[in-house]
């Protein structure tokens, strides 16, 4: 990925104005519905080249969707997401990687699910294998490697899961809660990971809902609540002295019931 | 192991379709389209062998009823056919789907019935006699019902009987639909009477208590012919080899072959190649 | 009853003597039935897998046709390929009327809709699993067939394996496009329908015995490698 870094995408329809200057990814007032609910409204991020930037909020805040519209899985209703300052084109995003809150892993073994996705994108013989075991080496999955991968355990299997989105060398990383159901040991060991791919240039975008975590890992944050943004900042500014009504309510560990609820009797569900 | 399990199984499904391509190297044979009677009686079980023997020639034959075998030769899936209904054979002839026709053997139609013999025909030789005695009785009788030599003979015994059964379909008069061996297992269980060529009936195996209650009428002649399928309406007909079953058939050979076959001492087919007309 | 128990201590007399005949009948009904739900995977699981996986207009048409097929009447079937290779038929002149190919064309037609719509059923259920994961990764639509069809080899085993139930049990269409003739189309159902129209009630039985156990070995052989592979996790 290094060498592919300051590569535009092939298909960005402006490649002459992506500079050091234009943000690798922008989404501009992005909505999105679903079964006639508002679950994402007007969004407006800029990831830098090289940051970490985490997306925080509570359940049904519309993270994990947007992290779906930022990888191009899912298209934007309204509004766009610009890759490199061009269109967020099906090569574009193969320059993106993501690694989801439940691995999911071929039936085969842990060598053959990284072969899998090494060949997909077209590499062969012993460039492969090299990568393969670099792969395995960075995960410590080495005696592992002919396991079928689902007997691993969840650490193991998210560590897999985590090196084989990396083996792509992406120059984006999208992460969505890959250590919610982990144990600290665990958790730690894929932090060290994204933090060391970080380090060598990998963007990495991080879904979270665990603060510490967030302030290990984190340099920029977004705030979700009910499909639009509530606070863009540093991690440390946003946590320590939040400005809106919905980080503090989150902070505090109390749901965020609206503008215009004050307890929850006036609560009358919100869909999410 | 499971890799080796799959390449196993797949080795021993490619030897299958090998060796299913490859039985065909033989191409010295012939299709006759005949009936059930001939060969659930085990006549050519008896026949082929000897024939094939003499020239090397396989018979291989489909047992129908004959209305199916004469639509089969009639689209050309056959190379001889040799069945027992002379008015359709003769129709064939005429149609120019077929050489010409020659008789080759007889047996007879009998009527079986239950032991209790509920319509008082049995030790009858008058077919007609008895049929109009089974309408009357409404005792039940099972009719193949499906277009065969042995359905047309018997609804010609009922024409000439002055009754027609067709209004008592579902009644008493039952009409299986099925080839001779599955109406006897019908009829038998149904406690009706049954009309059978008799060499079906001598080596059927499931009778039960059932005798034979109607026999020896001259109405019931059963005549059996063969006609060569028209290589000029099927040019892909062999008809060397198909006129040579047939002339082996006719000859004098064939004739004591079929006289000679026998199921429990008694003789199913009566040759009668010199006494026939084209 | 008795004939029952009868028939059972036939189909052993009948096994124990090894008689070459019946070897034959045996040997050909697996050969036609073999090769049959072969072809019939061959075809059936990609377009399954196809149906199952891509969004074109009228896929759910399709599957509802597919699922319908399933429920063929063998005799249709039979008289369908009897048609079509018929001397007078279209595909007349390949000569095919009356021989094991022709068995074995009847039975495909009979058990791709079965292995089609089964496994679609198999792979959707995957597709579900495995299609964000592919997207992300970028995988095209040939690779993301084939690693589902791969992965799910051991639901297809036993796909493959009702497609063969359907195949060896089936009478209707074989008898009539292969003829039954003797040494060249008699399998173990038209043998057993032949000795039925004989009478040979027990000896129809006693085939009927052998059939069912050929069955069940070979079923009980699929659902041990089935077995071992559940156990590493690999189905």
């Amino acid at each position: 990925m290094r060498e592919m870094a300051f590569n535009p995408a092939p298909g960005a329809s402006t490649p002459a104005t992506a500079n050091s200057e234009t943000p690798m990814l922008l989404v501009r007032d992005v909505s999105f519905s679903a079964g006639g609910n508002r679950l994402l409204a007007n969004v407006d991020i800029d990831i830098r080249r090289g940051s970490r930037t985490l997306i925080m909020g509570p359940n049904g805040a519309g993270k994990s969707l947007l992290l779906r519209l930022m990888h191009g899985l899912l298209q934007p209703e309204t509004g766009a997401v610009l890759w490199q300052g061009g269109r967020l084109t099906p090569e574009a995003c193969r320059a993106q990687a993501m690694v989801f809150q439940r691995p999911v892993l071929l039936r085969r073994s842990v060598m053959a699910n990284l072969k899998f996705a090494l060949s997909v994108r077209g590499l062969r013989g012993r460039e492969r294998a090299e990568k393969i075991r670099a792969a395995l080496a960075d995960a410590g999955l080495e005696h592992l490697a002919k396991r079928p991968a689902r007997v691993l355990s969840g650490g193991e299997q998210q560590r897999l899961s985590l090196v084989r989105a990396l083996a792509l060398e992406p120059e984006l990383l999208f992460l969505d809660e890959p250590t919610a159901s982990l144990d600290p040991a665990s958790t730690a060991a894929i932090e060290q990971l994204v933090l060391e791919a970080n380090e060598r240039g990998v963007t990495i975008v991080l879904v979270t809902h665990d603060a510490g975590q967030a302030k290990r890992l984190g340099q920029d944050l977004v705030f979700l609540q009910d499909g639009t943004v509530a606070e863009i900042g540093s991690v440390e500014t946003v946590l320590n002295s939040p400005k809106s009504e919905p980080v503090r309510a989150w902070r505090d560990g109390r749901i965020y019931l609206g503008p215009n609820t004050r307890s929850l009797k006036d609560f009358t569900g919100r869909s999410h | 192991m499971i890799r080796r399990a799959f390449l196993a199984l797949a080795a021993i499904v490619f030897a299958g379709v090998f060796a299913t391509q490859s039985s065909f190297a033989e191409d010295k044979f012939i299709v006759v389209q005949s009936t059930t009677s001939t060969q659930n009686s085990g006549l050519f079980d008896s026949l082929l062998p000897i024939f094939k023997d003499k020239t090397g020639i396989e018979v291989r034959v489909v047992a129908v009823g004959t209305g199916q075998a004469i639509k089969n030769a009639a689209n050309g899936d056959g190379d001889v056919l040799f069945v027992h209904s002379k008015p359709s054979e003769e129709k064939f002839v005429a149609d120019g789907l077929g050489v010409s026709r020659s008789d080759v053997m007889y047996n007879d139609f009998v009527i079986v019935g239950p032991a209790d013999d509920p319509a008082g025909v049995a030790g009858s030789g008058n077919a007609v006699e008895a049929l109009q005695k089974i309408a009357e009785t409404k005792a039940p009788f099972a009719s193949r019902g499906d277009d065969s030599g042995t359905h047309k003979a018997e609804l010609r015994l009922w024409k000439a009987a002055g009754v027609d059964p067709s209004g008592a379909s579902g009644d008493w008069y039952r009409e299986t639909g099925s080839g001779m061996g599955a109406t006897l297992n019908t009829g038998t269980g149904m406690g009706a009477y049954i009309m059978t060529d008799r060499a079906t009936w001598i080596a059927f195996g499931n009778k039960g208590d059932y005798q034979i209650a109607v026999q020896g009428d001259d109405k019931m002649f059963n005549q059996y012919g063969v006609i060569l399928v028209n290589p000029e309406a099927h040019p892909h007909v062999k008809a060397e080899m198909g006129q040579e079953f047939i002339d082996w058939l006719l000859s004098k050979d064939g004739q004591k072959a079929i006289a000679d076959y026998k199921v429990d001492g008694q003789q199913l087919f009566f040759p009668n190649a010199n006494k026939g007309n084209s | 009853m008795d004939s029952f128990w009868s028939a059972l201590g036939g189909a052993f007399g009948l096994l124990v003597t090894l008689d070459p005949d019946l070897l034959e009948i045996i040997g050909l009904s697996m050969q036609v039935t073999l090769t049959a739900v072969l072809f019939a995977c061959l075809i059936g699981l990609p377009l399954g897998a196809a149906v199952a996986t891509f969004h074109f207009p009228g896929r759910s048409l399709v599957a509802v046709i597919l699922n319908a097929l399933m429920g063929l009447p063998p005799v249709v079937v039979g008289l369908l390929v009897y048609l079509m290779l018929s001397a007078s038929g279209p595909l007349g002149v390949l000569r095919l009327l009356y021989t094991p190919t022709a068995m074995i064309i009847a039975q495909m037609v009979l058990v791709t809709p079965i292995v089609a719509a089964l496994t679609r059923q198999v792979i959707e259920d995957l597709n579900r699993e495995y299609a964000e994961q592919f997207a992300s990764m970028g995988v095209g639509p040939i690779d993301r067939l084939t690693a589902m069809l791969w992965d799910a080899r051991y639901s297809l085993l036993t796909v493959a394996l009702a497609g063969f139930g359907r195949a060896v049990a089936e009478v209707g269409a074989v008898i009539i496009v292969g003829g039954n003739i003797n040494h060249v189309t008699r399998v173990m159902t038209t043998t057993i329908a032949l000795e039925t129209s004989k009478g040979n009630l027990q000896l129809a039985l006693a085939l009927g015995v052998i059939l069912l156990l050929i069955a069940l070995a070979v079923n009980a052989a699929v659902m041990a490698l089935r077995a071992s592979a559940v156990r590493s996790a690999y189905a």
